[in-house]
């Protein structure tokens, strides 16, 4: 394979939260590299020139959390178009749960993913493994294994490890290769059986609650775990005020802890499922207009470290149906950039810090690399234009599932152009 | 008279004129059910689905009678005999249904919802005949009238709810209707059955059984689900009955105009001793005689001839 053309973006807004860079120039992309950034520079030879004026020049973000489907429930995602929908959303490196069929439990998995995803793939894809073998929640899997094939942490996201016993273990094993573990904390006595946020639209609905409580306990037990064995523990998709304030509290006691929060837990709540919108069914549930209000405050404070998607394709199999019965799950790589233009330009957080809550920050969480424009830093940037109203129709995503909580919603802005590893991999059509 | 909406999907919205409509239509074809030859041929040649995804005795009973004495052809379809069992989705069952042009589907079903689910791809009349623990609006509706019967009115009236809260849709339709109509609705049952945040819908709480009988003109109790013992909601039957069932000793501390309903079917010695169940303020036989009639005004109302 041909090395990709030298790229040089033209009078851009470069904004690097790693390196707090924020001033109008140039950056030079070349052989898979940051050739150089800022000032005026000269374009080489042969290189493609983009002209980004009034559009941001960022590092490509980074989603700590999404579902590629693959291997085995191919008619919902595959790590194609996945990862081409990531690259449609500014997104050059994706981390992808294990919750795959067969589960990645095993280096086997992880490097078939690995491998798929180099030929096929849009965007970095990093997988996570699974703490126990089968997300059974009985054993460990052969952590160092899996970190060897290429995983970046371990989790078993949806199918929490119930049992505190073995999850002390497999934070004291993981910590001993300093391997993060990331927890989906849910409670799932109190949960069990729930289909939506327990409180006034559960009662109006007649749709079993699942209490903000569930989480939170399970958010206190995960981080005391952090504290007893000193892992890297980071917490999925904060949904609600308790859990913000648990992360405070053990990041105030020094633990390595980490939080993220997804897109839709910042703009909808509770009452947006309105009439059993399943669109608007996911885990954990839209809460609370009070903790959507504790969320936002996290993310803008810090206490709240990234914004994730918990991407998670259904097909119309799972969604066509009975609320009760639907799937968990609401699509998001494509939309997570609009929704936090929002939170922009209601003046909650900075652009800069927006920034990083996408690149630098989740960059750290899981020790990957990018997450910054450095120079000699890997060429993965997102363009985008802060400014270019449009209207989320589901019909035209990237994805192949469609279960989106915000169609027809009018966001401020989007990307348009993504590069990665110095080849372009997403344009938008003007 | 007339409605202006193809659905019955839930009281949920409805406005006190269109309940208002839906009783006095019911009373006034009420007395077709005394005619020596109960029937009439308003609905000749309509066709209603009749579609049980969950076990019911008295409201599919119910649905028959009122379309047959409107002249209406039935089908009936339970869980166990329609395609859900052999793994078709709710909508391609429908779909299915749609394409034989029946003119109304009467839908049972035990998810919240799922008479929304068929109205949103469905383009004909849906009757809500109870979903989940959401809402069941004929019952809402029998149970205003029956109360209307007793009371001359539905406005100003107390009326107490005791039971199982949580898992009623009974309750909520009787307390969005009553509401829409301008009573208090007071909620009653073991803590564990009363539903999160209650008050957010217009109802009030009852701290103890003695609040809960002592004002109201109306008192309707639920029926204990057997099935919610397995589920640890309250210890024992026993203290069940002798802390939320209503017996002689309540009776005694009511109104002496109260009246007592009951959605049926009665765990006699349960949530309501047998002298309750059979006393001179009992009009819980009026209710299922109304169940009837309500039916029928609702199915003239959106299918008849003066539909919308």
């Amino acid at each position: 394979m041909s090395a990709p053309r030298p790229i040089l973006l033209r009078n851009g807004r470069l904004i690097c939260p790693a390196s707090g860079l924020d001033k109008k120039g140039d950056l030079l992309l070349a052989k898979g590299r940051v050739e150089a950034i800022g000032g005026k520079i000269a374009p080489p030879n042969n290189a493609k020139v983009i002209d980004c004026a009034g559009k941001v020049v960022a590092p490509g973000f980074i989603d700590l959390h999404v579902h590629l489907r693959e291997p085995g429930q191919e008619y919902k995602e595959t790590i194609a178009t996945g990862t081409a929908s990531a690259a449609a959303g500014g997104f050059t490196a994706v981390c992808c749960m294990p919750n795959t069929e067969p589960v990645n439990d095993s280096a086997a998995v992880t490097e078939q993913i690995l491998e798929r995803a180099a030929k096929d793939g849009s965007a970095r894809v990093y997988p996570v493994g699974a703490i126990t073998p089968g997300l059974g929640g009985q054993a460990l899997t052969q952590m160092a294994e899996l970190q060897q094939a290429g995983c970046v942490g371990v989790t078993d996201d949806g199918h929490p490890v119930s049992d505190s016993r073995l999850l002390r273990r497999a934070m004291e094993y993981a910590s001993g290769f300093d391997l993060p573990v990331v927890c989906h904390s849910e409670e799932l006595a109190l949960s069990a059986g729930g289909a939506m946020h327990e409180g006034p639209t559960s009662t109006r609905l007649g749709l079993p609650g699942i209490p903000a409580q569930a989480e939170v306990i399970a958010v206190e037990r995960d981080l005391a775990l952090a504290g007893l064995t000193g892992a890297r523990v980071h917490i999925c998709h904060i949904s609600c005020a308790g859990s913000v304030e648990a992360l405070k509290r053990a990041k105030e006691a020094g633990w390595a802890v980490s939080g993220e929060t997804a897109p839709h837990y910042l703009a909808l709540c509770d009452q947006d499922v309105g009439e059993y919108d399943t669109h608007r069914k996911m885990n954990p549930p839209l809460r609370s207009a009070a903790d959507r209000e504790a969320v936002r405050r996290g993310l803008a404070d810090g206490v709240i470290d990234a914004v994730a998607t918990d991407h998670a394709p259904h097909s119309v199999l799972e969604k066509e149906l009975e609320f009760g019965l639907a799937a968990f799950g609401v699509t998001g790589l494509e939309t997570a950039l609009g929704i936090l233009l929002e939170l922009v330009d209601e003046g909650l957080i900075t652009l800069p810090q927006m920034i990083e809550r996408l690149t630098a920050s989740p960059a750290r969480i899981l020790s990957l690399p990018g997450g910054s424009l450095a120079k000699g830093g890997p060429a993965d940037v997102c363009v985008f234009d802060p400014a270019a109203p449009w209207v989320v129709e589901p019909g035209k995503m990237r994805s192949m599932s469609k279960n989106t909580p915000f169609a027809g919603r009018e966001l401020p802005g989007r990307a348009v152009v993504t590069i990665c590893g110095g080849k372009m991999t997403h344009q938008a059509k003007e | 008279m007339s409605l202006s909406r193809r659905n019955l999907l839930g009281l949920d919205g409805m406005s006190a004129g269109e309940i208002t409509t839906i009783l006095d239509t019911a009373e006034n074809l009420k007395e077709i059910s005394y005619r020596p030859i109960r029937k009439v041929p308003t609905l000749r040649g309509k066709t209603i689905v009749h579609f049980f995804y969950e076990a019911s005795t008295r409201t599919r009973t119910s649905f028959e009678l009122a379309a047959k004495r409107l002249s209406a052809d039935t089908v009936s379809l339970s869980a166990s005999t329609s395609s859900l069992t052999k793994g078709e989705t709710l909508i391609d069952t429908a779909k299915n249904l749609l394409a034989m042009s029946p003119d109304c589907i009467v839908i049972r079903h035990s998810q919240s919802g799922a008479p929304h689910l068929l109205a949103k791809h469905i383009p004909i009349s849906i009757i809500n005949a109870g979903d989940g623990a959401h809402e069941h609006p004929t019952q809402g509706l029998l149970d205003m009238l029956t109360i209307r019967q007793a009371k001359g009115r539905l406005d100003g009236l107390k009326v107490s709810i005791i039971g199982d809260i949580t898992h009623s849709r009974v309750a909520r339709s009787d307390l969005i209707g009553l509401n829409t109509m301008g009573s208090e609705v007071t909620f009653y049952g073991p803590r564990t059955l009363i539903p999160p945040a209650v008050e957010s819908l217009g109802a009030k709480v009852a701290g103890s059984m003695e609040e809960a009988v002592a004002d109201a003109d109306v008192i309707i109790m639920l029926r204990v689900q057997q099935e919610r013992l397995t589920d640890v909601l309250f210890p024992t039957l026993r203290e069940y009955a002798q802390r939320f069932g209503l017996g002689m000793k309540e009776m005694k501390a009511a109104k002496k105009d109260v009246v007592v309903m009951h959605p049926g079917p009665i765990n006699r010695g349960v949530e309501m001793s047998p002298e309750v169940a059979d006393g001179p303020w009992s009009v819980i036989l009026d209710q299922v005689a109304n169940g009837v009639a309500v039916r029928m005004a609702l199915l003239y109302l959106l299918i008849g001839p003066e539909a919308a």
